[in-house]
This record gives C-alpha cells, structure tokens and sequence, in this order.
C-alpha cells in the first residue's frame, strides 16, 4: 500500500554504458514496489534510456539467434516498472531532457517519456520528499 | 544532527577521489550528524579485507554505519563471511529507505 511518498531521481547514463544505469532501475523498481510515485529526470545519454527503437540481437559468437540471446532491453525494464509503480498504487513519471533528444535523434519514446528542461527537475525536487541526482563520472 | 547516506560507487583501486569521500563520511560524522556509507558496484571491492579495506573498518570505527550492497557482493564473488571490521551486507532497499525518510543522499 502507497504512503504517497514522492522520489526524484536525475540519470544521466546512457544505456549498456555503465552499472549505474542497472543500479538506477534497481533502485527505481524498489521504489515502484512500495508504490511510491517516481520522478525521473533523464539528462544527457540517459534520453536513450526509454528509446523504443532499441532492438535484441543475435550473437554470433555464441552461436545464439536473436530468442535465444534474450538480449535485455531498458525501455522494456522501464514500461515494467511503471506498470509495477501502478500496480502498487503509485506512478512512475519520466521527463527527457528534450534538446538531449534532439541532439541524439532518439524520439521515439515510451509513450509516458515526456520532453522538458532542468527546470522540469527542480521543481520535482522542490515538490518530491527526497530526490537523488546520479551523476556519470 | 542531520541524516547523511554516502553511495560509493567507485572503488579506491581505480579512483584516488574515493578517499576524498570517505573523509567527507568521517568529517560529518565528527560533527554529530548520522552518516551511513553505501558501498555499491565496484564500490563494495574494498570491503573485503585487503589494503583497501582499512579506511573503511575505521570509519565504522568512528560511528559510521557502512554497508555493502549484496548484489554487487555476490556479483563480484565476495562472500558476506569475508568481509572487513565493521562493514556488514545489506541491501539496496536501504538507499530507498534512507530517500523517503529524507536523509541527504549523495551518489559518488
């Protein structure tokens, strides 16, 4: 059950760059469990995270085709993870970074991943109980 | 007194600034506010004994609570019986639980 508890978080991490983006989406999944309602600022690479032009692939050097590979694609994680946050009575909501968008062509987006500015993150942070900016290095 | 929760993500081996952050955990800790570090990905390596695990145990030492991120542990191969003084596993909800209760929480 929900205690409408309101967490921010800001990523900047492209996807299959780096565990922080994995460790993010941890993070994010736990807070979706116990229906808390989520806010994520995605900035920089971090745009191409719910890009659903993301594709699985075969592997040649093992010998597997593209079902057999199973290759793990973010924007899939992510869709399962609002429809968790909604199961559990909260809500996962995604602001892109939209001139990061422009910049990378990756438009194609869940349907939720809205465009706008920083701006859109300090006034998540201003409203949120906590908020938690994950840098890259 | 203030709540801090210290996410180590990077580990002493590879980045010289790591230090830099637990001295940050030792210095809020002197001053009498309540510091958790967070030890995550490669983050958790110097948990386990070794040369790099000695900043740590004496932190833990000193009144700071320092976990271990399990996952990154068993990722890594390093079982929870090996580790350092005064570092205990735990897991990522922790950092949940630190965020909705309104602990300062900062990711290095």
């Amino acid at each position: 059950m929900s205690d409408n508890k309101t967490i921010t978080f800001a990523l900047m991490d492209a996807p299959y760059e780096n565990a922080r983006s994995t460790t993010a989406l941890r993070l994010i999944d736990i807070a979706a469990r116990r229906g808390y309602n989520i806010n994520v600022f995605a900035y920089e690479g971090a745009v191409g995270l719910p890009f659903t032009k993301q594709s699985p692939h075969p592997n040649a050097v093992h010998g597997r085709d593209a079902d057999e590979e199973d290759h793990p694609l973010p924007y899939q994680w992510i869709e399962s993870i609002a429809k968790t946050a909604e199961a559990s009575g909260g809500k996962l909501d995604w602001i892109n970074c939209g001139l990061c968008v422009d910049e990378r062509g990756v438009h194609e987006a869940l349907e939720f991943a809205r465009r706008g500015t920083p701006g859109d993150l300090w006034k998540w942070a201003e409203s949120s109980d906590n908020t938690l900016v994950i840098p890259t290095k | 007194m203030a709540k801090y929760l210290l996410i180590e993500s990077r580990d002493p081996f590879d980045s010289n600034d790591v230090s830099n952050f637990y001295e940050l955990a030792g210095g809020l800790v002197q001053e009498g506010n309540e510091v958790t570090v967070f030890l995550v990905q490669n983050g958790v390596l110097p948990a386990r004994k070794s040369t790099q695990s000695k900043p740590l145990s004496d932190l833990a030492r000193n009144g700071v609570e320092v976990l271990a991120d399990d996952f990154s542990l068993r990722e890594r191969g390093i079982e929870s019986t090996r580790l350092a003084d005064g570092i205990r596993a735990s897991m990522l909800d922790t950092v949940i639980d630190h965020l909705a209760d309104g602990s300062k929480v900062i990711w290095h």
